[in-house]
């Protein structure tokens, strides 16, 4: 079927032979064409050698999930042939290194499969094993751009952009480009029907993924210490921070650095130092996954009892356990919404793209500042480690930041008396000193008992007064806290509820439904505790589908605990075998729940 | 606890520091811990280290973690902020602490299980990153709150009130930090207070990492024949090797020290300490020899105490990373990005 804009790329190749930078290129000069483009790592947890595939949604439409479908499958890796080529949709293509004799795998009536040899070419013209494995990879860049029809204007001002300091790449790299690009419109019908014709649809926008966003919000927010240990998929975030740091965070006048990062022996300690480090004013964030939240959960409860500010990202990946560390999931929503033993709940934050992310990073030092509590930022991997189209932030000038209740050293010295824990404006959140501003500021933190006043207790009734309090600053937090994203079609009293990176293939599936003149309204939450507004939103309606990636409906779980949803009206729709979510998913299973009802 | 009030008795022949404060202003709440108990004595110590120090309360952070030793912070400089964290994990807290502020004193009290068991990691990493804190560790060889356990620190053949003798082979809190670099290393008993207290001092004042591990008998779990940390045991095989005298800045050394026996060392904030060897073959500033000298008096079954090693050369924790000297707690943070007009050129990266 022809299509212009519509096309799903997806190449496989072996992990570390330098593909990454060919996918790069493919989905930046798409985009540079004015095309919104979807960029998916299938990546293994490995440093080299295993199979790894890179999907490339080319979406018109400015769609930002991907597509359950394959048109164009470059299979560059032997290992892989016989699922690649199972993985094409009918009438779609196939491309393989046609150097070897075709394999037997590679027969299928359906779909058409096109040879090139690659290796052969690059092994004619390159010298050196590395090199001509490097530019194999490149030189598919050139064969896609003839099939599909990709500006190669485009392509070679990409390349000089990326090897302007090293002007002897140009030449090699763009060779081999042209050696692909070459044989494909000298031996095959190009452009395929499916095809790109540029748009103006980018204009505005960015391609980047989550964690390099949020990096990037952590150093706008002012934090100045970063503690962390190594894990998948959060790894990038801090690194992102200091590669920001390092350009924006030298002292003028010494060259020194006005942040610290600090590579922690293991989560626990990361942790320790966040809760150091807020304890004594400094905005202090740590970006880890789940493993390291459940080896956090001890010191995010002392936080949320001993009321110590705390940023936390969460990039989800797949669990439990080790689970699969370089595949999606919201999968930790409970253990983060509860992190630790007693009576605790935790404030969390979901953004459902790179550009909530940058938003939502900044937002959640105000957040952890003004509650005096832990807030945990619930990204995934498909957000954190993916490349999204999204609008360029903005960073507003005017922006002030929650610094929360903080007694000054004059406040202090004009202070009859003061306790740390006392409930003075009925909004259950206290005062904090920080140490060094004032004698008079001075108290014990502890995760012991402790009355009012800050002094350790024993007593059941003085003891129930502080985590009573605790209940009240839990309501104002539900009401700072992000509103969620509600959108009424003309529907009826059915919806579609959903958190974080659910929502791009929630609002396709929605579209899609509409097509269907199936009318669902839309809610996305953004916060916990539940906001009223999605309460309400619930309550007003006969069946809500709640979308999320995990298996034990998790979110489902939450708005029953926390917004007294009624379980009967929620009907899951769940997704966790680790890849992101797409609409069709989502649409299948709202239909077939639709046609039951009706059949009821 | 609160309902146990202390009497706020005023002494006016009190002496005063340069601060005005008398070492009262320096007490924490009444003591919950067993009567006899040696940690109190190493928190009384620490009040006249910290008094004599004239150290102003508020710019001195205590920290501490889980465990009878970490319960003493309260005991001690009342108007200072006190950290009581979780099991293990005070030196992580301190780290990040002192990452934010680095002009307040940090003093941290341990106890040998929550350094050398649960927190054993925290414990060897802080020193690597030669974290700038005093780190007092109270070591008993035992867990006092669940009732007499032995902790890592336990000798072989030590015997335990009820049960079997201890046979794996301790932790020595001394010659793990020897081995990590750990830039000031200390060993003393909590009964003698004037060894005590100027190895408090001069921890308090060196620019790094500074161990000061505390023989500190429990009196209820670990006080019997048979136990090698009990009092009557510690006093039996303890050893001075090399005492300090502490001097404060701007102050002259005033004692008479015989050749060869002193060695005077100047800290970082101008302070000096002068090290008296009682057994002249030590030498604390060579980790080989120290460390050969420890192990050999160890497996004697010597107790060696005072200044075991000490390094002011090496750089602490900010310095090390090249960070600013103001505290980054106190950067406004409207100067800590490049606002909005570079947002927009950070973000060209990305088309």
């Amino acid at each position: 079927m022809a299509s212009i804009n519509d096309v799903v790329i997806k190449i496989a190749t072996v992990n570390g032979t330098g593909s990454a930078s060919a996918n790069g290129l493919l989905r930046k000069a798409i985009f540079r064409m004015g095309i919104p483009v979807v960029g998916k790592n299938y990546f293994p947890s490995n440093i080299q050698g295993l199979p790894t595939w890179y999907e490339i949604r080319v979406t018109g439409a400015g769609y930002q999930s991907r597509a359950n479908r394959l048109d164009v499958m470059v299979a560059m890796n032997a290992q892989t042939y016989t699922r690649d080529l199972a993985d094409v949709s009918p009438g779609g293509w196939l491309i393989y290194d046609s150097t070897w004799p075709r394999s037997k795998l590679l027969d299928r009536e359906d779909i058409t499969v096109l040879g090139i040899p690659l290796s052969r070419m690059c092994n004619e013209t390159f010298d050196g094993a590395r090199a001509r494995i490097l530019m194999k990879n490149i030189s598919y860049v050139g064969v896609i751009a003839a099939l599909i029809d990709i500006d190669l204007d485009i392509v070679t001002q990409l390349i000089e952009e990326t090897f302007a300091d090293k002007s002897h790449l140009i030449d090699s790299n763009m060779q081999a480009i042209r050696l692909g690009f070459d044989y494909a419109m000298e031996n095959f019908v190009c452009p395929l029907p499916k095809k790109v014709e540029a748009l103006d649809k980018t204009k505005g926008h960015i391609v980047i993924d989550g964690n390099t966003a949020a990096g990037l919000g952590c150093m706008y927010a002012g934090a100045t210490v970063g503690a962390w240990y190594p894990i998948t998929p959060s790894t990038s975030l801090m690194d992102a921070f200091q590669a920001f740091c390092s350009e924006y965070r030298i002292d003028a006048e010494t060259g020194k650095h006005t942040y610290c990062i600090i590579q922690a022996e293991d989560e626990l300690a990361a942790i320790g130092m966040v809760l150091g480090a807020n304890w004594n004013g400094a905005r202090s964030f740590t970006s880890t996954s789940g493993p390291g939240i459940s080896l956090m959960s001890e010191f995010i409860g002392f936080a949320y009892y001993a009321e110590i500010p705390a940023v936390i990202f969460n990039v989800q990946r797949t669990g439990p356990s080790t689970g699969m560390p370089t595949r999606t999931q919201q999968a930790d929503i409970l253990s983060s919404a509860y992190a630790s033993h007693g009576d605790t709940k935790q404030v969390l934050l979901f953004p459902a793209d790179p550009y909530e992310c940058f938003g939502t990073a900044v937002a959640a030092f105000d957040f952890a500042e003004r509650l005096q509590t832990p807030v945990m930022v619930l990204s995934d991997l498909d957000i954190g480690m993916n490349d999204w189209v999204v609008p360029e932030f903005v960073w507003d000038e005017n922006y002030v930041p929650d610094r929360g209740k903080v007694l000054s050293a004059q406040d202090l010295e004009e202070a009859e008396s003061f306790y740390r824990y006392l409930d003075v404006d009925g909004d259950g959140i206290p005062y904090r000193s920080l140490p060094g501003t004032h004698p008079k500021g001075s108290y014990f933190t502890r995760g012991s008992g402790h009355t009012k006043f800050g002094a350790y207790t024993e007593d059941a009734d003085e003891y129930q007064e502080v985590v009573d309090r605790l209940l009240v600053k839990w309501e104002t937090a539900r009401d700072i806290l992000p509103e969620p994203d509600i959108e009424y079609s003309k529907s009826n009293k059915a919806a579609i509820l959903t958190i974080g990176s659910g929502h791009a293939a929630c609002r396709e599936a929605l579209d899609r439904l509409q097509e269907q003149n199936v009318n669902l309204n839309y809610c996305r939450i953004k916060a916990f505790p539940i906001h009223k507004l999605a309460q309400e939103f619930i309550a007003k309606h006969d069946v809500v589908y709640v979308v999320e990636q995990n298996r034990d409906a998790q979110l489902r779980t939450l708005l029953i605990l926390d917004a007294e949803a009624d379980p009967k009206k929620l009907v899951p729709v769940l997704h966790y075998n680790g890849n992101p979510i797409y609409s069709d998913f989502i649409v299948e299973k709202a239909l077939e729940e639709i046609s039951k009802g009706q059949a009821a | 606890m609160t309902y146990i009030q202390k009497p706020s008795i005023t002494h006016p022949g009190l002496p005063k520091n340069t601060l005005g404060l008398t070492a009262r202003d320096y007490e924490g709440t009444v003591s919950t811990l067993c009567a006899g108990c040696g940690h109190d004595s190493v928190t009384a110590a620490i009040i006249q280290a910290v008094f004599e120090l004239n150290i102003e309360p508020h710019m001195l952070a205590k920290m501490s973690g889980i465990g009878c030793s970490s319960k003493t912070p309260a005991y001690f400089v009342s108007e200072a902020h006190g950290f009581n964290s979780v099991h293990g994990r005070m030196p992580s807290v301190t780290t990040g602490a002192n990452a934010a502020n680095r002009a307040l004193t940090y003093i941290g009290v341990s106890g040998d299980g929550d350094s050398l068991s649960i927190g054993v990691g925290q414990f060897v990493h802080a020193i690597r990153r030669n974290l700038n804190m005093c780190y007092v560790l109270e070591n008993n060889g035992v867990y006092g709150l669940t009732k007499g356990q032995f902790s890592a620190s336990a000798d072989i053949g030590s015997k335990p009130k009820k049960g079997e003798a201890n046979q794996q082979e301790p932790i020595d809190p001394i010659s793990t930090a020897l081995s990590l670099g750990a830039t000031f290393i200390a060993r003393s008993f909590s009964g003698d207070k004037e060894q005590l207290v100027p190895l408090i001092k001069g921890a308090l004042m060196h620019n790094g990492f500074a161990l000061v591990d505390v023989i500190s008998p429990c009196v209820t779990f670990n006080d019997h024949v048979g136990s090698t940390k009990s009092y009557a045991h510690t006093r039996e095989f303890y050893h001075h090797v090399v005492d300090i005298d502490f001097v404060p800045p701007a102050e002259e050394i005033k004692a008479a020290y015989e050749d060869g026996e002193a060695m005077t060392i100047e800290l970082h904030g101008g302070s000096k300490i002068v090290l008296r060897k009682v057994d002249k073959s030590y030498d604390p500033t060579s980790r080989a020899s120290a460390f050969k000298y420890l192990r050999e008096h160890f497996n004697a079954g010597e107790i060696i105490t005072g200044l075991l090693y000490i390094d002011e050369s090496r750089k602490e924790m900010h310095d090390l990373m090249g960070n600013i000297d103001t505290p980054l707690s106190q950067l406004p943070l409207d100067t800590l990005h490049p606002g909005a007009k570079e947002l927009k050129s950070i973000l060209k990266r990305y088309t």
